[in-house]
């Protein structure tokens, strides 16, 4: 591991001897996944609970001219049939806009939609029974009358004047515009030698968790509470809403989450069902349970890219890169989705195209049309894939005009390691990366030299064998410049709250939230590390907004960065109470004194003076036998949010090692690097497992993944068979390294690292691919990379 | 729809009686009938293998089985492989690798993976990614389950790591 300068001082708390940061351990919570003896949202069962299928629309615009829900409300088991129209009632609509994305509209939309469906598979009633198979029966007697209306499918038409408008009161198919001239991007065009000019497509996908979306909520109506178990990434956030449009107090909903069956920001939204299970809970006065079938969860889990973004790029002889410019385009759906809003992908996209190089020409344009397709919103990585594709693809296009190596043309541009702090063209603001560093360490690993010599020699055999890099951004740690600042009640602080026990074990509440990353893990290895206390003494509670305190959760990479942070603090707190109350047993000073191994120890010799657990039984039990005056507080809680970055940016970079049938147009991928700069690393063995498991979900995108809809708006392949994600036996191991720049902002020094693999993967990919086809003069640059895509550009097809 | 049929059937070593629909798939008998909620439901249509169990010894698919169809036989699920200690060392390498992440695909994939070794004590790399190549994962990317399976080869044939 490289690790850059850092402070040294800070450092020398969590290099205390014993501590766990930095450490590979075992996470505390697999024995119960493993065994089958998790609770997820899927598995839970209340008292009365009754169960919801939603009928969706089959068409992807039409007028709803009539329900009649006569025959479906006597079938077996029903209790109720409801309408959108009778679901207002209970629930208002709402509107997915921020303020700080300047111009952007969306339309009302509805629980369940009223007198129009606006996609396939939006949904126009509700059946709840007494079982899921009852409730899917009588939806087949729920009748509706359609009147299918013009779909809006192409999102390249879809601002032609001739185009009908989708919401005819917004008055045109736009949602957002960005535009963005930074630098002189005329004049770099004007001074370089070559300018070469691209169209990249990134199909439309997905992010399949393996458990759908999923929630119980439960109206109990003598509390006035409703209590959510959801499987979401953000409690806080959907109590907020929850309460919002029901007409609550926030202190009305209570928002359980246990364990969650994937997420990848699939689970940080509220989707209209999802809303509309809160409402017949009210409306029914007792637990109502949806759990999304798969089929619902292809039409109805947020979807995301689909872009469509033209890219030019200006290149001097010498390498130097002179401009930037890009002009993308995405569908987004029919509205703008709630809360975090449908804009955000495309503003990242702006932001970060050509963010790691130097040049400060750049020129951006982003549009953002409504279409009658599902929703998209952000999934993993939010913007960054494209960002990366365009900006690596372009770079890649650019040395090639030059005849200069990939990784040349990147050395030369690629901004220095000592220029630090330093702002990009948007205006993204830079405290440490280090680019040259990594891309030294991944040149290394990756033997680049020797894998060029081996593809020279297996080109002579008609073996056509490529390498791909891609060099990355990274937004992590966001502060409320992300959502704050727009006026969404989605927090950018979060707490945590430690308390030492009776036995001197240790319980910490935290605000940020598991699904599988190792939140939990991560955040007793702080507490223990700082507290002196052996790992398994230290309980983490999580995912209930009655007993952790308020924060924003686990997305956007900000779990370990911010919720670590609070840990960090929250722990230290404590220790000096403990160590306060052990002076005054002691009769020493607290700085005389230590932590070690759950023993209060002297600082200078290590010599044990008295057991937390005895400590604890004094404080508790025996306080009567403390000096006069003391009052001990064996709980504290912190809370952090970064104010001085609105963003931590981490960097890496990452290289593809694959082969390309030219017979068939399959790739098969022989193997994939990844360096990255997170910060102080917490877990080794997490963050690796965080990067090859995003590292992963960008190579399906790149290779597989794709939501195909007809021209009438109708998703084809919505199902597990058709839709393909990468399995194992064609997944390639990932090798990962580390350089290492703490943030200096926190005390802790760990930056996200959650997405950072799924950011780069298609780009490396997709330059791996060029650089295999090079010989035969093809360039691609639309993903997925289908065979048929591959085929095509070779001419064969 | 039609009356319900009784069944009877051996789950995890304990005789089970039951009147069941037809149309009742093994997967919702056991997670609603029994309770046994480890077998997950991913896709309802045979491809995610998150519901995969054992049959009489061979694994299959849950949710493409009806319960009626499972009549007479001997059904495993990872609850009862937990309690019968047979996947013990297995269980362990997944730990120590951090071999899974939200757990989901995990009851189905250690199932899956277990299969293999009873077939092929000493399968390799490429042998053990074919083998679950039909049961999906979204966290881990698979190259950590492959190695826990791996090091479990290793463990079992004695071999050091």
């Amino acid at each position: 591991m490289t690790v850059m300068p850092v402070k040294t001082e800070a450092l020398s708390l969590l290099d205390r001897p014993n501590s766990y940061i930095g450490k590979t351990v075992p996470r505390p919570n697999l024995d119960r996944l493993m065994q089958g003896r998790g609770l997820y949202v899927s598995d839970l069962e209340l008292s009365r609970m009754a169960h919801v299928v939603f009928l969706r629309s089959p068409h992807a615009h039409a007028r709803i001219a009539a329900i009649d829900v006569a025959a479906a409300k006597r079938m077996p088991g029903v209790i109720a049939v409801v309408t959108g129209k009778e679901l207002a009632s209970v629930i208002t609509p709402w509107v997915g806009v921020l303020s700080h994305l300047k111009g952007l509209k969306s339309a009302p939309q509805h629980a369940i939609a009223i007198d129009r469906a606006c996609w396939q598979g939006e949904a126009v009633a509700a059946v709840v029974a007494t079982n899921r198979a009852l409730a899917e029966d009588a939806t087949e007697a729920v009748q509706v009358e359609y009147e299918e209306l013009e779909a809006i499918t192409d999102m390249r038409t879809a601002l032609d004047l001739q185009t009908p408008v989708i919401h005819t009161s917004l008055g045109d198919n736009l949602a957002f515009e960005r535009v963005l001239d930074a630098g002189h991007v005329d004049q770099g065009f004007a001074s370089s030698d070559e300018v070469v000019e691209a169209e990249f497509v990134f199909g439309r996908h997905t992010g399949v968790t393996l458990e759908p979306r999923a929630v119980v909520a439960d109206w109990n109506a003598a509390e006035a509470r409703l209590t959510i178990y959801q499987g979401t990434q953000a409690p806080h956030m959907v109590q907020n809403i929850a309460a919002l449009h029901l007409g609550l107090q926030e202190s009305q909903v209570r928002v359980v989450c246990k364990d969650v069956g994937g997420s990848f920001g699939i689970k940080v939204h509220i989707y209209a069902d999802e809303m509309a299970t809160y409402a017949l809970s009210k409306l029914l006065r007792r637990p109502i349970k949806f759990v999304a079938d798969r089929v619902e969860s292809f039409n109805t889990d947020i979807h995301a890219r689909d872009h469509l973004c033209k890219g030019r790029i200006g290149v001097k002889r010498d390498g130097t890169i002179t401009a930037f410019e890009i002009d993308d385009l995405t569908g987004i759906g029919p509205y703008s989705m709630y809360p975090r809003t449908s804009a955000i992908e495309a503003n990242q996209v702006v932001n970060l195209v050509g963010g790691p190089y130097v040049t400060k020409n750049y020129r951006a344009r982003a549009r953002v049309v409504f279409q009658n397709k599902n929703v998209t919103c952000q999934y993993r990585a939010v913007g960054h894939p494209i960002a990366c594709s365009v900006t690596e693809g372009l770079v890649d296009l650019a040395a090639a005009r030059i005849g200069m190596d990939p990784v040349d043309i990147r050395r030369r541009n690629l901004i220095a390691d000592d220029a630090y702090p330093c702002g990009s063209p948007s205006g993204l603001k830079f405290e440490k990366l280090s680019h040259h560093a990594s891309l030294n360490k991944l040149l290394g690993m990756m033997n680049y030299d020797a894998l060029r010599a081996e593809q020279a020699e297996l080109r002579s055999k008609n073996i056509h064998r490529g390498i791909g890099i891609a060099s990355v951004i990274e937004v992590t740690n966001p502060s409320a410049a992300f959502y704050g600042v727009g006026g969404a009640k989605i927090s950018s602080q979060d707490g945590v709250a430690v308390r030492l026990d009776a036995q001197g074990a240790v319980i910490c509440h935290t605000s940020i939230t598991e699904q599988g990353q190792g939140s939990e893990s991560m955040t007793a290895q702080i507490v223990a590390s700082m507290l002196g206390v052996s790992m398994e003494r230290v309980r983490v509670v999580l995912g209930d907004t009655d007993n952790t305190p308020y924060g924003g959760g686990t997305w956007a990479s900000r779990g370990a960065g911010i919720g670590g942070e609070a840990a960090l603090q929250a722990a230290k707190v404590l220790r000096k109470n403990i160590l306060d109350v052990a002076a005054a047993i002691l009769q020493a000073t607290a700085a005389e004194l230590d932590i070690a191994d759950n023993v209060v120890v002297n600082a200078t010799d290590g010599a044990p003076r008295i057991k937390l657990s005895e400590l604890a039984g004094i404080v508790y039990f025996r306080p009567d036998t403390l000096p006069p005056g003391i009052q001990p507080e064996l709980i504290a809680t912190r809370h952090y949010v970064p104010r001085q970055y609105p963003f931590a940016f981490t960097n890496g970079v990452q290289a593809s090692w694959l082969e390309v049938d030219t017979d068939t147009g399959f790739i098969r991928l022989l193997k994939h690097w990844v360096v990255e700069d997170c910060g102080t690393i917490i877990n080794p063995q997490l963050v690796d497992e965080q990067i090859r498991g995003g590292v992963v979900q960008g190579l399906g995108a790149a290779l597989f993944e794709k939501c195909i809809y007809d021209e009438r708006g109708q998703l084809t392949n919505a199902n597990m068979a058709d839709y393909l994600v990468p399995m194992s036996g064609e997944m390639p191991d990932i090798d990962v390294g580390h350089v290492v720049s703490p943030t200096l902002e926190s005390e802790l020094g760990a930056k996200g690292a959650g997405e950072a693999g799924t950011a780069g993967a298609a780009a490396a990919v997709a330059n791996a691919v060029n650089d295999a086809l090079r010989p035969f003069r093809a360039i691609i640059t639309e993903i997925p990379l289908t065979p048929q895509v591959i085929l095509t550009a070779l001419g064969r097809i | 729809m039609t009356a319900p049929l009784p069944i009877s059937l051996d789950v995890n070593g304990e005789r089970i009686d039951a009147h069941v629909l037809p149309r009742l798939n093994l997967a919702d008998f056991l997670r609603e009938h029994l309770h046994l909620t480890g077998t997950h439901v991913g896709c309802e249509h045979g491809v995610c293998g998150a519901c995969t169990i054992r049959v009489n010894g061979e694994i299959v698919r849950a949710c493409l089985m009806l319960a009626v169809q499972a009549d007479g036989s001997a059904v495993e699920t990872i609850e009862g492989l937990s309690d019968s200690g047979e996947i013990t060392d297995l269980q362990a390498a997944f730990r120590d690798r951090n071999a899974l992440q939200c757990g989901y695909c995990t009851p189905g994939m250690l199932i899956a993976a277990q299969d293999l070794l009873k077939q092929n004590p000493e399968p390799s790399r490429d042998r053990i990614r074919e083998h679950l190549s039909g049961n999906y994962c979204r966290c881990t990317g698979y190259q950590a389950i492959v190695d826990a399976v791996e090091a479990t080869v290793r463990s079992r044939t004695g071999r050091a790591a």
